[in-house]
């Protein structure tokens, strides 16, 4: 009899727990066929190529936000990657001490920034000192993102590297740097390049931290010093239009940054094969 | 890459001083009240920042209500429970709800959720489970202490005008986002629970749930570090949340209402704060959304590493 309540106790809640997934996947699904059916119709040559102007002329386009996002993140990725990969180099390698935990407490923290947050901070450091939006105050914003996320894969990914691979290499007579960046970097380039690219998936769809750093913007790119369209800032401004075309434009936009974004993120699952471990 | 070390951990205090800094004005201007004034009028000079900081407690807590119970099930579910085969590629597809832009999320909650929520859910909900939250309310207002306040909150928990925006539809779309970060450390959580443990529980006669119930318990500190890290990406989500919660400030607990975040005031309105004091306002909103989340994050980690308890 209790054998027989604890198997239903077993199945039952098995099956509950795999309701849960069920519940979790729903929004999935449902945001994809939704931004798809919405944006699909959209998307054409001319919307593509065409500049920015006003919504209801039959012309415009979305080329120069497009064009923009990828300024913007070329930038946040010069600047964010090889600070980030340089952090979690020196967290992995020296980072056991009370430093290494300070400096571990600080990242955790950046990683936890709210986006808006970084966003205000730039704006007071940059935009507020130089009068005017730019390319520039964007990329360091996203950069700012991309730092805490790769410093943390870096780490994890070297960490994972066996320390009898070190020591071969300081055996075959190579300093400690050369050993770091020919043998221990090179077993870890999996895991930082994986880190890398999803980091800037992520940033490529942040809206938060443009709104007050390139603002805006409907011309092409000009200088980095210069304001810049982002695919972002063009959906999160025309959504909130009325306008009817307006809002079909903000949809079809929607639908290639989402493709943009998600896309690398199943490329990157993949490729990598990421297998869920079991005990 | 000492330095590199360096320049980030300053850079993160540059953060935190520049905010305070830009914000000293409004701070100046308002002093505590800036915190507790439950009126927010740029025009009249008045920063109150209470309804804000208030709705950012509301929608993240209510997220993580609903979000918790579903992600530790489906972590249970992916690393104990589910069919081998079934692990691999459902925990892949939870993961990549974490690659759907925010903005997206936003967008479909406006213009999918929120027209679902105005017609049959907020009306259902209005009609068969505000009586019982009425009748509770009732029930604590004459007690001492915080009676009176709790029961005016379950008293009007399920009011509101119903239109579809507000907190209920804010809370929904922030616990959709941060499920797949409970889901992922969760499992780590799980994942680290040594096997013996697990094979003893088998040997013993263990039903898979029960081996399930016991790693879970194993592991409830890596859970508790879940929770904390969802809530606070929940505190700081900006972009969904200004689209879906209806940008009213909204001091009490209605549901169906529409609110405002510390988040979601910020882009609602510095395009449009031409003053100096209000433009430090909002960035003092930033600052106090900043101090929140670091609050969470670092209240969690005194929790999990306890460094006044002394290593062996």
């Amino acid at each position: 009899m209790t054998s027989l309540w604890r198997k239903a106790k077993n199945h039952g809640f098995t099956a509950l727990a795999g309701l849960a997934c069920l519940v979790a996947l729903v929004p999935l699904v449902s945001t994809t066929t939704f931004v798809v059916s919405k944006g699909a119709p959209a998307l054409s040559w001319q919307f593509l190529t065409g500049t920015i102007t006003s919504a209801d002329d039959p012309a415009s386009g979305i080329g120069p936000a497009i064009v923009g996002t990828l300024v913007l993140v070329l930038v946040a990725v010069v600047i964010g990657l090889p600070i980030g990969i340089a952090g979690g180099l020196w967290l992995a390698e020296h980072g056991r001490g009370r430093v290494g935990y300070a400096f571990r407490l600080a990242v955790d923290a950046m990683a936890a920034t709210p986006s808006i947050v970084v966003g205000i901070f730039v704006y007071s450091v940059v935009v507020l000192a130089q009068r005017h939006f730019s390319a520039l105050a964007g990329g360091l914003a996203l950069a700012f993102m991309i730092v805490p996320v790769v410093v943390r894969t870096t780490e994890v990914a070297l960490r994972a590297v066996p320390d009898p691979l070190r020591e071969a290499g300081v055996a075959l007579g190579a300093t400690q740097t050369r050993t770091l960046f020919r043998v221990t970097l090179p077993a870890a380039r999996k895991g930082v390049v994986t880190g890398s690219i999803l980091a800037t998936a992520r940033v490529a769809g942040e809206t938060a931290p443009l709104l007050f750093t390139v603002a805006y913007w409907q011309a092409w790119a000009y200088g980095l010093d210069k304001p810049i369209a982002a695919l972002p800032t063009f959906i999160f401004n025309s959504i909130q239009q009325p306008a009817e075309r307006a809002q079909q434009q903000a949809w079809g936009a929607a639908l290639l940054l989402f493709v943009l974004v998600f896309g690398a993120n199943v490329i990157v699952r993949l490729v990598t094969r990421a297998r869920s471990p079991r005990p | 890459m000492a330095l590199v070390a360096l320049l980030v951990t300053l850079a993160f205090a540059a953060v935190l001083g520049v905010l305070f800094s830009r914000s000293t004005d409004a701070l100046a201007h308002a002093g505590w009240g800036f915190l507790t004034g439950s009126t927010w009028d740029p025009v009249a000079g008045a920063y109150g920042a209470w309804p804000f900081v208030f709705g950012t407690l509301f929608t993240s807590f209510l997220a993580l209500l609903l979000a918790l119970p579903i992600g530790i099930a489906v972590a249970l579910f992916l690393t104990e429970l589910s069919p081998r085969w079934l692990a691999t590629p459902l925990g892949v597809l939870i993961e990549l709800l974490a690659g759907v832009p925010s903005l997206v999320f936003g967008m479909w909650g406006v213009f999918y959720l929120a027209p679902l929520l105005r017609k049959p859910v907020e009306p259902w909900l209005a009609k068969h489970v505000a009586p019982i939250f009425h009748f509770l309310g009732g029930l604590l207002m004459p007690l001492p202490l915080l009676g009176p306040t709790l029961g005016v909150w379950l008293d009007v928990l399920f009011t509101g005008p119903k239109i579809g925006l507000g907190f209920l539809l804010a809370g929904v779309v922030l616990a959709i986002m941060i499920v797949p970060t409970i889901v992922a450390i969760s499992r780590d959580a799980l994942l680290a629970v040594p096997r013996l443990e697990r094979e003893a529980a088998h040997a013993l006669g263990a039903t898979r749930w029960e081996v399930a119930r016991n790693a879970l318990r194993s592991a409830k500190t890596g859970v508790f570090a879940a929770g904390t890290l969802g809530l606070g990406r929940a505190l700081g989500e900006t972009i969904a949340v200004t689209l879906v919660i209806g940008n009213v400030a909204v001091a009490l607990p209605k549901l169906f209402s529409p609110g405002q975040t510390l988040a979601s005031t910020i882009p609602a309105q510095l395009p449009e704060a031409s003053e100096p004091v209000f433009v430090s306002a909002l960035i003092a909103l930033g600052l106090v959304l900043f101090a929140l989340t670091l609050l969470v994050n670092l209240g969690a980690r005194l929790v999990i590493e306890r460094p006044w308890r002394k290593r062996a």
